[in-house]
């Protein structure tokens, strides 16, 4: 469907060299540090505490609802945002950008208004049903998601946007029915920017903080996320907060590295 | 309703902040309004804990008010991690600590040029939202599955302190959440999205009518002193010993308790 031509390879312009050397530096020289301060004879025992398997379980298992929860709604927004015209469409997709600029507590402390007991929809749900998100792991995947799904609506509408519209057109020519079209031809055709979308999804609520502990708290096993420990553990214990942050750099880094081509794809 | 969601915007945005208060217009040599001539003139910095914040800002003006050539230039944040900053070499005169244990280590480590003296104190108390609703009335409640109760995370101070209290009081806490910070357990309080917390009693007086105190029974009040020091790489030490002075004076202890600490 799309024609991939592989291309010489090219020197950079001389001038770009330089920069871009500064720039990998400025991002790489942190995490060199990192693994300097970092504690490895102690390493083996400080990971395998429950506090730490606890922690990586319910962030690798929030990280992936979140994912889950951001494609089934997510994709759907972005098709709206990218083929559709309606009156107010700039301001809708303003709000969809919120949560990347709001300060993540924020966030947390507007989910709390919104779903917490006290909160808008959250206050006649626990009335009715005794149903509470905070303080749970539901409430860790709401958050998650509320800071994550931006990410993958604009990846996502982006790659709409950019793709040739005269296959779709062409299926629906052929008699494909709105639904055949989008699932046949345009979501093949956006795949690597789907999938671009949700690592990047997934990687946010990965490190998600702020609005986590804002809204769902933080009690090890569950509610406590790895960033979540990272942080009170900088509070009492130097090593074993650094020994946590390399491991939650080791999980992302397995998964973006083998990501990385498919991405590029997009 | 709109208050208490004031309340909680203005306590999570400032949550974590690391304030700098930069106070007086730093002239040298004007004279004061007052004309008290000290003989003390310079800058002196002081770093104290981020729950002293009201004290020792109005510490500060009433320190530059006696000492016109003086300017006093306070940063607030942890006590834990103004203390890493010390040891890092921070340029600090003075050290205002909500905890012991950050002064002993700064101690041991040879930073202090005095010894440390403690100027206010502070106890726990149990933070409820307006109206008690979960009708919480001691410790004991704080063991109950059915309310929502937070703590502060065995990590920070108030959360070490808590759990003494609790165990002393022979209670095994059900905590829904610990908090890394008082303040953000106070706010889920104030939003009345806990039942009840266990915080510092000036935390239940910054809550303002959002939240309402329970007092602890007096034989496991945990309390806590807030020692300061001056520092051993001190430029200034004289203008620092004066502060230190001041802070455990008559106006010191004046300032600490309208802010709600209790005297040393």
């Amino acid at each position: 469907m799309t024609v991939r031509r592989r291309r010489a390879r090219t020197r950079p312009p001389a001038a770009l060299v330089p920069l871009a050397v500064i720039a990998l530096t400025f991002l790489v020289l942190p995490f060199v540090a990192l693994l300097q301060r970092a504690p490895w004879s102690s390493m083996g025992d400080l990971l395998g505490e429950p506090l730490v398997t606890d922690a990586l379980r319910l962030s690798v298992v929030s990280a992936l609802a979140a994912t889950g929860l951001s494609l089934l709604g997510g994709v759907p927004l972005a098709w709206v945002l990218a083929r559709t015209e309606f009156p107010g469409r700039a301001f809708v997709r303003a709000v969809v950008l919120l949560p990347m600029v709001l300060p993540p507590v924020v966030g947390g402390a507007a989910l709390l208004f919104a779903f917490g007991r006290r909160g808008l929809v959250g206050a006649p749900a626990y009335d009715g049903t005794g149903l509470l998100l905070p303080y749970s792991l539901a409430g860790v995947i709401a958050a998650n998601t509320f800071v994550a799904l931006p990410f993958l609506v604009v990846t996502v509408e982006a790659g709409l946007r950019t793709a040739d519209r005269r296959y779709e057109d062409a299926a629906a020519t052929l008699g494909a029915s709105r639904w055949t079209t989008f699932r046949r031809v345009t979501l093949p055709m956006v795949a690597p920017s789907v999938v671009a979308g949700a690592v990047l999804c997934w990687a946010r609520a990965l490190g998600e903080f702020g609005a986590t502990v804002t809204f769902a708290g933080n009690l090890q096993g569950r509610t406590q996320t790895m960033p979540l420990a990272v942080f009170l553990a900088l509070e009492s214990d130097r090593d074993a907060a650094i020994a946590l942050s390399l491991l939650l750099i080791a999980v992302s880094l397995a998964v973006l590295v083998p990501l990385r081509d498919r991405w590029l794809a997009a | 309703m709109t208050t208490s969601l004031r309340a909680l915007l203005a306590a999570v945005t400032g949550a974590g902040m690391l304030t700098s208060v930069a106070c007086g217009d730093g002239g040298r040599g004007a004279a004061g309004p007052d004309g008290a001539d000290t003989g003390l003139a310079g800058t002196v910095t002081v770093f104290a804990a981020a729950s002293l914040t009201d004290v020792l800002t109005e510490a500060a003006d009433a320190f530059e008010a006696q000492h016109p050539d003086v300017t006093v230039e306070v940063s607030f944040a942890g006590s834990q991690s103004l203390r890493e900053q010390i040891l890092a070499g921070a340029p600090a005169d003075v050290y205002a600590s909500a905890d012991g244990t950050d002064m002993d280590a700064l101690a041991a480590a040879g930073e202090l040029a005095g010894h440390p003296r403690v100027f206010a104190r502070n106890s726990l108390q149990i933070v409820v939202p307006a109206g008690n609703p979960g009708a919480v009335d001691g410790l004991a409640d704080l063991g109950e599955p059915g309310l929502l109760v937070g703590l502060c995370a065995p990590e920070v101070p108030c959360g070490r302190l808590g759990l003494r209290a609790l165990a002393e009081a022979g209670v095994t806490p059900e905590p829904d959440t610990e908090e890394p910070d008082v303040r953000s357990l106070l706010t889920k309080v104030a939003a009345g999205e806990l039942d009840a917390g266990l915080v510092y009693r000036t935390d239940v007086l910054a809550g303002g009518d959002d939240v309402e105190g329970v007092a602890l029974d007096p034989a496991v009040a945990a309390e806590i002193g807030y020692p300061v020091a001056t520092l051993a790489r001190s430029d200034e030490p004289d203008i620092a010993s004066a502060f230190v002075d001041a802070l455990v004076s008559d106006t010191g202890r004046s300032i600490v308790e309208s802010h709600g600490f209790a005297a040393p």
